[in-house]
């Protein structure tokens, strides 16, 4: 009977999963708010329903009751945050915040089903994170202050990856972590916050070729100290996210091809001169003629993938702890095993989604100092997202970064859960500009016609003059307000 | 350009999980295929007729026995899977392995908690060709290859010695013992690499047609050898040909005179021909197999290509290959890819998947591969495989007696070729080790297995 049930839940979750996906793209499409309104609700029961039968399945396999605590827990929180998000903020993109649940969800049990243990520290983490995202958009929207002091935390951030690089603790190949005592943690991740913040302030302040140099030396600090670090994934993202911001900013094709042209250069010097690098490429070019030693991991993911299926072995049926590294790097091998290739490929569509409306969001904000920080972090997650799986079903070597959200590691969901909610912050920021925007149009339009009404009465009667008199001070006193306004969120 | 990027990745994915993965899949270090076979009682191999050559048998207790009712005969092929996996028994793991039952079966199996029956694959294997092959090749040592030439099918394969795959973990110890000098375990017809001896001339005659338009006006004093620089070769038995036209020189497999044509070949063009006959190349094919290997170059001494020119010298083939490159010749110059799957079957015999025959492609033209029959028909008609020719229909083919070490007495025996009746014609290789020539040890071999083969297509004569 459990066989059947784990047999038929695969449909089930491609379903699900499916209308969730396809909703993502169609509902911004519609006009009608209700109707839109309607898809985001269905959205988040499509989100829950998934929750509930995935935890359903995994407690028939292992019936602890442990198991439906942790998931009443997973539950209230992301409700939870469903709900006050949309209270304190009633602007929020509805589309960001249903998917970074969902792709909550989607962690938290692919964790808990790898490790239960794992998958709750996890819980805690994410917790505490979002708990602190809620006041990000607070701050975004009051904290002008961000983007006068670039070089504060622009230094700061290389700083930390230095002083990562010099005393880390090494794992897997790559020093990442700075241990306090029972707390390690990884600052690339909170440095990639910092470093797109450096970028933004710096390239809205000025895009001279004098100052792009500066900017672009101490960008290239960073990438080069995460190279040192053998943090390849880390400096290649830093990397791409740089460029596309420059590029973006500057708006000179110059500086992206030069750019690419330096990437590839150091790519090849790269290979030359580090072992680790050769190996990655040879795990990828041929893993099967290495399968016992540098290919291992590679071939464990394709073999977990391909043996998965279009529909995948069903929860708990597929091998996805043979992968080493499964909850970080590969946790994309392992969902693709227990929930087949189409929930997969679904998935990548929703990372997607999360990627274009990041863009989008980036391309209507009129500040340039919150555009380039949108698309920054646009750029920073969806080459994340593009590298992680990428690097999981070999279409490109593998280069150890996680899946936003999705993986396994305090630092990154911290670090992700505050990325969505700063783009919710821009967003809102957006919000806030078209609602000024349009109280001016309005009062202009009211001026206007106030006007039109004066002149017509002055031409009527003499006295009328007086009223005329007394609104144009008023306007004149508006006027320069809004100006200023203006200015203090541009400088 | 991200969104394209995205599309690329989503794109490899999908091609990845449709066309990829099952080669993945099967890989034998994937060990999720265990996981399988906790829910599945492994199918059975079938030969193309529906006999069993592999099967579990459940018993009372629950107990899974893989059993091999043909014992030897098709030890290789079909391989064993207690011991690691080889053979079909690897290739079709996941095939074997997959339960295509309805799902009211599973809801009662899973009632009953009995495990679901696997799929059966049925290959290619023709039983008594098999078995033909198998004893006629007695106790020596070597291989046998039979494909269908139109399609590419594997009608037998036979490699000896051999091995009981039933009894694989009683002789594991015996059959890899460091002083055991049999290899019983390797699959000589498509592993072993031989040289291939006069069965390469072939090779040197259709480039030798390739280079030279007027090959029909060949003409030939044979005197028993030909010596170029300080290297002599010899006519096998040191016979003398006499004037010769090629295509006697073919049919009597003159040595002196293949020496002289190799002498006259361009190095460069012949490798190019023998790369595009797939030496030094992967072939298309799913066993396990060894890469033949061809290897002259531009300034080789006399001696070199001389011996080349003859099959001796650096070359090597498998009887697989061998059996490929004729096939092309039997089929209108198209190599189809040889294939041991023909279907899976749920265990109530409907077709699940079924494998088609592929084309690989030419590997010479239509005309070229004409002519080359013609030369080989003249070697069953006038030449070295006379025996062949009283067996009612047309065949065409080439021996060779393979010189490995300095001591003549101990060549390999090889026989290639193919019946050209025109309707599903079988393309055979016979390769006996350390017998003697071609002639007498490897040629009376194919004669049964072709005169088998007539009888099964012709069941009234």
């Amino acid at each position: 009977m459990i066989d059947l049930i784990v047999e038929l839940s695969r449909y089930g979750f491609v379903i699900l999963i499916a209308l969730y996906t396809f909703l993502c793209f169609s509902v911004l499409r519609k006009k009608d708010q209700n109707e839109v309104n309607h898809g985001w609700k269905v959205q988040n029961l499509l989100t829950f329903l998934i929750h509930l039968l995935a935890f359903v399945v995994i407690f028939i396999q292992t019936w602890q009751v442990d198991i439906v605590i942790f998931y009443l827990l997973q539950f209230f929180l992301l409700q939870a945050v469903l709900v006050f998000t949309r209270l304190i903020y009633p602007q929020i993109n509805r589309l960001v915040l249903n998917n970074m649940c969902f792709l909550l969800m989607i962690g938290f049990v692919i964790l808990t089903r790898l490790s239960y243990d794992r998958a709750v520290r996890q819980f805690q983490i994410a917790a505490a994170a979002l708990l602190l995202s809620l006041i990000v958009p607070v701050l975004i929207r009051k904290c002008a202050f961000l983007q006068r002091i670039p070089w504060i935390y622009g230094i700061a951030g290389l700083i930390l990856l230095l002083t990562v690089s010099i005393v880390g603790e090494e794992d897997s190949g790559a020093n990442l972590s700075l241990v306090l005592g029972d707390f390690s943690f990884q600052p690339t991740e909170l440095v990639k916050l910092t470093f797109v913040f450096f970028a933004a302030a710096r390239l809205a302040k000025s895009t001279e070729f004098k100052d792009v140099v500066l900017t672009t030396i101490l960008a290239g600090l960073h990438v080069l100290v995460l190279v040192f670090s053998r943090d390849l994934g880390g400096a290649l993202l830093f990397f791409i996210t740089y460029l596309i911001m420059l590029y973006t900013a500057a708006k000179k094709p110059l500086y992206l091809l030069g750019g690419l042209g330096a990437g590839v250069l150091a790519a090849l010097v790269g290979y030359q001169l580090f072992y680790h690098v050769r190996v990655r490429v040879l795990a990828w070019t041929d893993p099967f003629s290495v399968i016992e030693n540098e290919g291992y991991q590679i071939t464990q993911s394709l073999f977990a993938i391909g043996t998965g299926g279009w529909l995948g072995m069903g929860l708990y049926r597929g091998m996805p702890n043979k992968i080493p590294v499964v909850e970080e790097d590969f946790v994309f091998s392992a969902i693709s095993e227990e929930f087949g290739g189409i929930f997969a490929v679904c998935l990548i569509l929703i990372c997607m989604s999360c990627f274009i409306m990041f863009v989008n969001i980036a391309m209507q904000i009129k500040n340039n100092f919150c555009k380039y920080s949108a698309l920054g972090f646009g750029t920073l997650y969806g080459f994340q997202v593009f590298l992680t799986i990428g690097g999981a079903i070999r279409f490109i070597p593998s280069t150890g970064v996680t899946l936003p959200l999705v993986s396994y590691g305090g630092s990154s969901i911290v670090s992700s859960i505050l990325m969505f909610a700063i783009i919710q912050g821009m967003y809102l920021l957006k919000e806030d500009e078209e609602l000024e925007l349009e109280k001016e149009r309005e009062r202009a339009a009211r001026a206007r016609a106030k006007a039109r009404k004066a002149k017509k009465a002055g031409k009527e009667a003499e006295h009328g003059g007086r009223e005329q008199q007394k609104t144009e001070p008023e306007r004149r006193q508006r006027r320069p307000k809004a100006a200023a306004d203006g200015k203090k969120e541009k400088s | 350009m991200f969104i394209g990027l995205f599309t690329l990745m989503i794109g490899y994915f999908v091609y990845f999980e449709a066309v990829l993965s099952e080669d993945v899949i099967n890989n034998p270090y994937n060990s999720r295929q265990d996981v399988f076979a906790e829910n599945v009682v492994r199918g059975s191999i079938l030969a193309s007729d529906g006999t069993v050559l592999a099967e579990t048998i459940v018993s009372e207790d629950g107990t899974e026995t893989r059993s091999y009712p043909y014992a030897n005969v098709f030890s290789h092929v079909v391989g064993y899977s207690t011991r690691g996996r080889t053979g079909i028994e690897n290739l079709a793991n996941f095939s074997l392995l997959t339960s295509d039952i309805s799902t009211l079966e599973q809801i009662q199996n899973d009632i009953n908690e009995r495990k679901d029956q696997g799929n059966n694959v049925v290959t290619t294997l023709n039983v008594e060709l098999q078995q033909t092959a198998y004893s006629a090749l007695g106790n020596s040592r070597g291989a046998v290859v039979v494909l269908e030439a139109e399609t590419g099918k594997v009608l037998a394969m036979v490699s000896k010695p051999d091995f009981d795959p039933g009894q694989i973990n009683e002789d594991w110890d015996r059959l890899t013992a460091e002083d055991d000098t049999d290899s019983a375990l390797y699959n000589r017809a498509a592993q072993g690499l031989y040289p291939p001896g006069s069965t390469f001339k072939i090779v040197t005659l259709l480039e030798y047609m390739r280079e030279n338009p007027d090959y029909a006006d060949f003409s030939y004093q044979c005197r028993g050898s030909v010596t170029e620089g300080n290297y002599t070769i010899n006519c096998y038995g040191g016979t003398v040909h006499g004037q010769e036209d090629l295509t006697e020189a073919f049919a009597h497999s003159c040595n002196s005179a293949f020496a002289s044509i190799g002498l006259s070949l361009d190095e460069m063009e012949f490798a190019d021909t023998c790369e595009s006959l797939l030496f030094n190349r992967d072939l298309p094919f799913d066993l396990t197999y060894s890469r033949s290997s061809f290897t002259l170059e531009d300034g080789a001494t006399p001696a070199e290509q001389m011996m080349t020119g003859i099959g001796q010298g650096e070359t090597v083939v498998s009887p697989l290959h061998m059996a490929m490159i004729v096939s092309s010749i039997a089929n209108d110059g198209v190599l189809m890819e040889p294939y041991v799957l023909d279907h899976v079957e749920n265990y109530s015999g409907e077709t699940v998947d079924t494998y088609n025959p592929t084309r690989y492609g030419s590997l010479m033209t239509a005309e070229e591969a004409e002519t080359l029959t013609e030369y080989m028909k003249a070697v069953v008609e006038d030449g070295t495989a006379r025996n062949l020719n009283d067996l009612g229909f047309s065949i065409a083919g080439k021996t060779g007696t393979a010189e490995y070490t300095s001591d003549k007495s101990k060549s390999h025996a090889w026989f290639v070729g193919f019946s050209d009746t025109g309707d599903s014609d079988i393309v055979v290789c016979v390769l006996v080790e350390e017998k003697g020539s071609g002639s007498e040890y490897a040629v009376p071999i194919a004669r049964q297995i072709f005169s088998a083969w007539y009888a099964q297509q012709n069941p009234l004569w």
